[in-house]
């Protein structure tokens, strides 16, 4: 539950907003959730509407709309390879076929151990760096600029070891 | 001006601008004391109005103007600095806020003053995560430092800053799907007007201003209206921040005032074109751009509000992709519309239904699969999305689809069976 788990960080991001305007606080409460295990489920809709005052529909429209949620279980750790116009004209479609080809898998899918989905993701803001690509976890997001296949490849492995150190104790706070 | 006349990208002059002590040793918050102890709210205002400063995010819209349309009959009042730079080939204001954080919450700070606001926010991209959470840091360093909080300066006046993320949906870039977020709901744009001004945040009168026009806002109250008029064009004055990207040797942000040509941007700023190719079109305002072809003329043109629609643009928030001989239109256009059929809200039938439809015939064409039928189709469908829709997206969206056809049909010939 969040309200035990993280009370003091709910009650900074209530904080933040007019005590009469809750609802503003939904989106980073549902980053909140998705904190430790990378996806939000019923439970978590629920008691983020309880917190709120409206209703889990209004919770999971939210979930839906936005890109960064995630209702499903997916890796823990989304590598997310822009390859939107600008990034294209700089080779970002082949770097996403060949880094997907190494690992085995195809645009969009986990690696069998279940802790790296690659997918394709829109305009990351990065055009001038490609390829490029976020990693995004529950821990938050980090860029990755000028990327090779190789590099990226190294990076993956490092993700995966701290992946499994992280899931082997038991995601305790998310904070490691 | 500074050592080399940067304004805005003024950390690639002095090391280390994020460091509080380092942006107070370089003038920093000078302005917004001043304009809190010596100036009226309205007489910020008015400096920001006669500097001719124009908004940064796109639309051009002149900033004083805006500022001074704020509803001084409904309280309270909001600033929402919009910082959910998603435009393909947009990387401006991302830059501002890692390396040059506190002049551009000064701006924020001195907007707030002026339209007599206690509270401003600044809506993030959910991709700057990172960003966020160290404008965070900054905003509690100002805290500490005197320079947010109550009664700044000595005066009644109170002011906080705070950061609100997004979450991954291009169209909250639009202002008033940016408010419906931000008040928790799904981002999708409201029926305009009433404007933000007058109907903004939780239906208070609000600001809405771009990362980089905000930024330019301490300069000003620094140096004045003439110093700041001293650069750019009569009608669209002063610096811009350039994202250069595609098929040029040294993609990047260039500060060069308004008006400055696309040939200088490209050629001797950006290095011309990669592995000595030809320049074949240019997408002046990201992939919202109509393709304008890039002859000589074209290169030749200043890069002003006024100028860039003389040769079929817009100049936009001057995110400009380069195409070249190697890159073919159907191509192009399958990218840009799988983009925006991504990225439709859904509010409204033509631009939801249309891109989905588009998308369709756009994968067909650019595969070779296509007809000349196909071809035709695709244009009608565009051509019905313009002007049809609660919100810019839409338009943006057939804007390099209609000009794609209309400019390069040469492209479509080869694949129409």
């Amino acid at each position: 539950m969040l309200a035990e788990k993280y009370a003091q960080e709910v009650q900074a991001i209530l904080a933040k907003y007019p005590p009469e305007q809750r609802r503003s606080a939904v989106m980073p409460l549902l980053y909140l959730a998705q904190r430790d295990k990378m996806h939000v489920d019923r439970g978590d809709m629920a008691e983020i509407a309880e917190i709120l005052g409206i209703s889990a529909t209004e919770v999971a429209s939210i979930v839906g709309f936005y890109s960064l949620y995630y209702d499903q279980p997916k890796g823990a750790y989304h590598i997310q390879v822009c390859t939107d116009l600008p990034c294209a004209l700089r080779g970002a479609e082949q770097f996403l076929d060949e880094l997907c080809s190494r690992l085995g898998i195809r645009p969009g899918e986990t690696t069998a151990d279940g802790l790296i989905t690659v997918e394709p993701v829109m305009c990351l803001a990065a055009c001038d760096k490609a390829p490029m690509f976020q990693v995004h976890s529950g821990q938050g997001l980090e860029y990755f600029e000028n990327q090779t296949v190789e590099n990226a490849l190294s990076l993956i492995e490092r993700l995966r070891t701290d992946a499994a150190r992280r899931l082997g104790v038991k995601r305790r706070d998310g904070h490691d | 001006m500074t050592d080399n006349g940067l304004v805005l990208l003024r950390h690639r002059d002095i090391p280390d601008l994020d460091n509080i002590d380092v942006y107070r040793q370089h003038g920093g918050f000078k302005s917004i004391e001043r304009a809190i102890t010596s100036m009226k709210p309205e007489e910020v205002t008015e400096l920001v109005k006669a500097s001719g400063l124009r908004g940064r995010g796109g639309a051009g819209f002149p900033t004083g103007l805006k500022w001074s349309f704020i509803d001084n009959k409904s309280w309270p009042h909001y600033v929402v600095a919009n910082a959910d730079e998603s435009e393909p080939g947009t990387f401006k204001d991302r830059e501002i806020m890692e390396h040059n954080p506190y002049q551009f919450l000064e701006g924020v700070a001195i907007c707030a003053y002026a339209v007599k606001a206690q509270d401003a926010y600044i809506y993030l991209r959910g991709e700057f995560w990172q960003q966020a959470a160290a404008l965070d840091q900054h905003i509690a360093a100002m805290e500490a430092a005197g320079m947010l909080g109550d009664d700044l300066f000595g005066t009644d006046t109170t002011l906080h800053i705070r950061t609100h993320l997004g979450a991954g949906a291009y169209i909250c870039g639009e202002e008033t799907a940016l408010l419906e977020s931000m008040e928790g709901k799904l981002g999708q744009p409201r029926l305009r007007p009433p404007f933000p001004p007058s109907f903004g945040l939780y239906g208070k009168p609000t600001i809405v201003n771009n990362v980089e026009t905000l930024t330019n806002v301490p300069m000003i109250v620094e140096k004045g209206a003439a110093w700041y008029r001293s650069m750019g064009t009569e009608k669209s004055p002063g610096p811009k921040v350039f994202s250069l990207s595609g098929r040029v040797n040294r993609p990047g942000n260039y500060e060069l005032p308004l008006g400055t040509t696309f040939r200088e941007l490209i050629y001797e700023h950006g290095g011309g074109i990669l592995e000595g190719g030809q320049i074949k079109a240019i997408m002046a305002a990201g992939a919202s751009s109509a393709l304008i072809v890039a002859n000589d003329e074209a290169l030749d043109t200043p890069m002003d509000y006024e100028s860039v629609p003389s040769v079929g643009g817009q100049l936009g928030s001057a995110s400009v992709i380069i195409i070249d001989d190697t890159v073919s239109i159907p191509w192009l256009i399958n990218k840009t519309i799988h983009f925006f059929r991504h990225e439709s809200c859904g509010k409204c039938t033509p631009c939801r239904e249309g891109n989905f439809w588009m998308a369709h015939l756009t994968e067909r064409i650019s595969s070779g699969e296509g007809s000349k039928e196909d071809v035709n189709l695709l244009f009608d469908v565009a051509s019905q999305v313009r002007g049809k829709c609660l919100c810019a997206l839409g338009e943006f969206a057939v804007e390099a689809v209609l000009s794609g056809i209309e400019r390069f049909s040469e492209d479509f010939n080869g694949m129409a069976k």
